[in-house]
């Protein structure tokens, strides 16, 4: 047990209680289901615009050339064009591989030793963590994009076409959908390595299991409404379409298990700007993957660098011409004829 | 990263965010089904379950009556109500469709509205629609 990971848990029981609570006790629809999400919505985008703006006007570094290739060299060296560009484009397809398939995780290694006599540390390639987190992500991806059938009437054939792919297994009534079963499973697991490998447990903190908590609690309130408690759905759109039109309503017949969900929800969209899950912006402005290793075939001028006042050899030598010739000292220039 | 690139990306995410609020006011936003009953249903005023319970459960009821009919052939349910009824979804008076005679209004307004396509009509029709 570890204080590190039993205080976000508790936390994220405390906010479920307290939105359930909150709801089936006191009656509190109307904050957890609208003034809140609301509040939350605000200060994800205020946040989130603060801190990217914040990185926009810092400085941005020399171009750090940690890259995984050959750099452009003499032409009959094979330069990467993709790990190591020297062009636009080339860096243009390393951002879109590292933003989509999350190549410096694949390239994750573990250090470890060796299990017989020789009892030596190496290194080997570990592909897991690469895997958890495309599954984690792309099935987070789909289930933000399906929970756009709450907030669209009609909803939008795209929106219909992806649950019909999420649904293709046809399995139970109401037909699972993967993504949230695959988005349960992979925070699971990714949670399941910091606690587990202790290499991991030793660098996590608290705002790293937070997170992980808090999707999880989302996965599996979600996941619970949908197939096992079941809820009002057309109470429940009720509720985001007034959301959604600035016209809110509280539905009758929606239990507090939904308003956790949403509060759970909430919470996420508010701890967003202030915590690791900034890299959703933070990847674009990466300074070792955006910028091109030119720095020898272009000459990079600091941007800020002010007017230095420079006294240079000719100047000098004008100030003391003179002078010099007197001493016996060479001058590249004559002295001027006086009339 | 050039700033105004920076900037662009910025707009984008933040559009695409409030995206279900504009989203809403450039479309027709269609209003929410009023379940009404009708015909028989109207009259009858008994239902398998609850309200609310129908509204969130009934897909899990028809799912438990499916196997029910299917592999156990026991067709006659006993409502919490006191009622029996008969575990079919479109065959006979005593079936969901026998006293919720519209079909378009009992399933399919609320189904479009939340975006649901069961595949209930994939095997069963709907009786109206037999000529």
């Amino acid at each position: 047990m570890n204080q590190k990971y039993l205080i976000p848990l508790t936390a994220v029981f405390l906010l479920f209680l307290i939105a359930y609570t909150g709801v089936e006790g006191a009656g509190l629809q109307w904050f957890f289901g609208i003034v809140f999400p609301y509040v939350a919505i605000i200060a994800f985008l205020a946040g989130f615009v603060y801190k990217v703006l914040g990185w926009a006007s810092s400085a941005v570094p020399f171009r750090i050339p940690t890259t995984c290739g050959q750099q452009k060299s003499l032409p009959w060296i094979k330069q990467n064009t993709i790990d190591n560009p020297d062009t636009s484009t080339g860096v243009f397809v390393r951002m879109i591989l590292e933003i989509f398939l999350f190549r410096s995780l694949f390239r994750n290694t573990k250090a470890a030793f060796n299990r017989n006599v020789s009892n030596r540390l190496s290194y080997s390639w570990e592909i897991f963590l690469w895997i958890g987190a495309l599954a984690f992500h792309y099935s987070f991806l789909v289930v933000v994009l399906r929970h756009f059938r709450f907030f669209t009437s009609p909803v939008p054939s795209c929106i219909t076409m992806l649950e019909y792919i999420d649904g293709i297994v046809q399995l139970g009534l109401p037909g699972i959908f993967l993504s949230g079963v695959v988005l349960l499973a992979a925070a699971l697991f990714l949670l399941a390595r910091r606690i587990f490998d202790t290499k991991v447990t030793y660098i996590s903190q608290a705002a790293d299991y937070f997170p992980l908590f808090l999707i999880i609690g989302i996965a599996a309130t979600g996941l619970a409404m949908r197939y096992f408690t079941k809820v009002d759905i057309i109470g429940i759109k009720t509720l985001t379409m007034g959301l959604a039109t600035f016209s809110p309503t509280i539905p009758e017949g929606v239990g507090g298990l939904f308003y956790a969900h949403l509060f759970l929800v909430s919470i996420l969209f508010a701890y967003f700007p202030a915590s690791k899950l900034m890299h959703m912006g933070g990847i674009f402005l990466s300074p070792t993957r955006n910028m091109a290793n030119n720095t020898r075939a272009k000459r990079h001028v600091n941007p800020w660098n002010y007017d230095v006042k420079t006294h240079t050899y000719e100047e000098y030598e004008d100030h003391f011409r003179e002078k010099m010739i007197e001493a016996g000292l060479p001058v590249d220039k004559p002295l001027d004829k006086k009339e | 990263m050039n700033k105004s690139y920076i900037i662009t990306g910025l707009v984008i995410f933040v559009l695409a965010v409030l995206s279900p609020f504009w989203f809403n006011m450039i479309t027709d936003t269609q209003a929410a089904p009023e379940p009404e009953l009708l015909g028989k249903a109207k009259t009858e005023k008994k239902c398998v379950l609850e309200k609310y319970e129908m509204r969130a459960n009934h897909m899990s009821l028809l799912d438990e009556w499916r196997d029910s009919v299917v592999r156990n052939a026991d067709r006659q349910y006993k409502a919490a109500n006191g009622h029996s009824f008969n575990m079919s979804l479109s065959t006979g008076e005593n079936s969901c469709l026998g006293c919720h005679e519209d079909k378009a209004k009992f399933c399919d307004s609320c189904h479009t509205y939340a975006s649901v396509d069961p595949y209930c009509w994939e095997c069963h029709t709907n009786p109206k629609e037999i000529e």
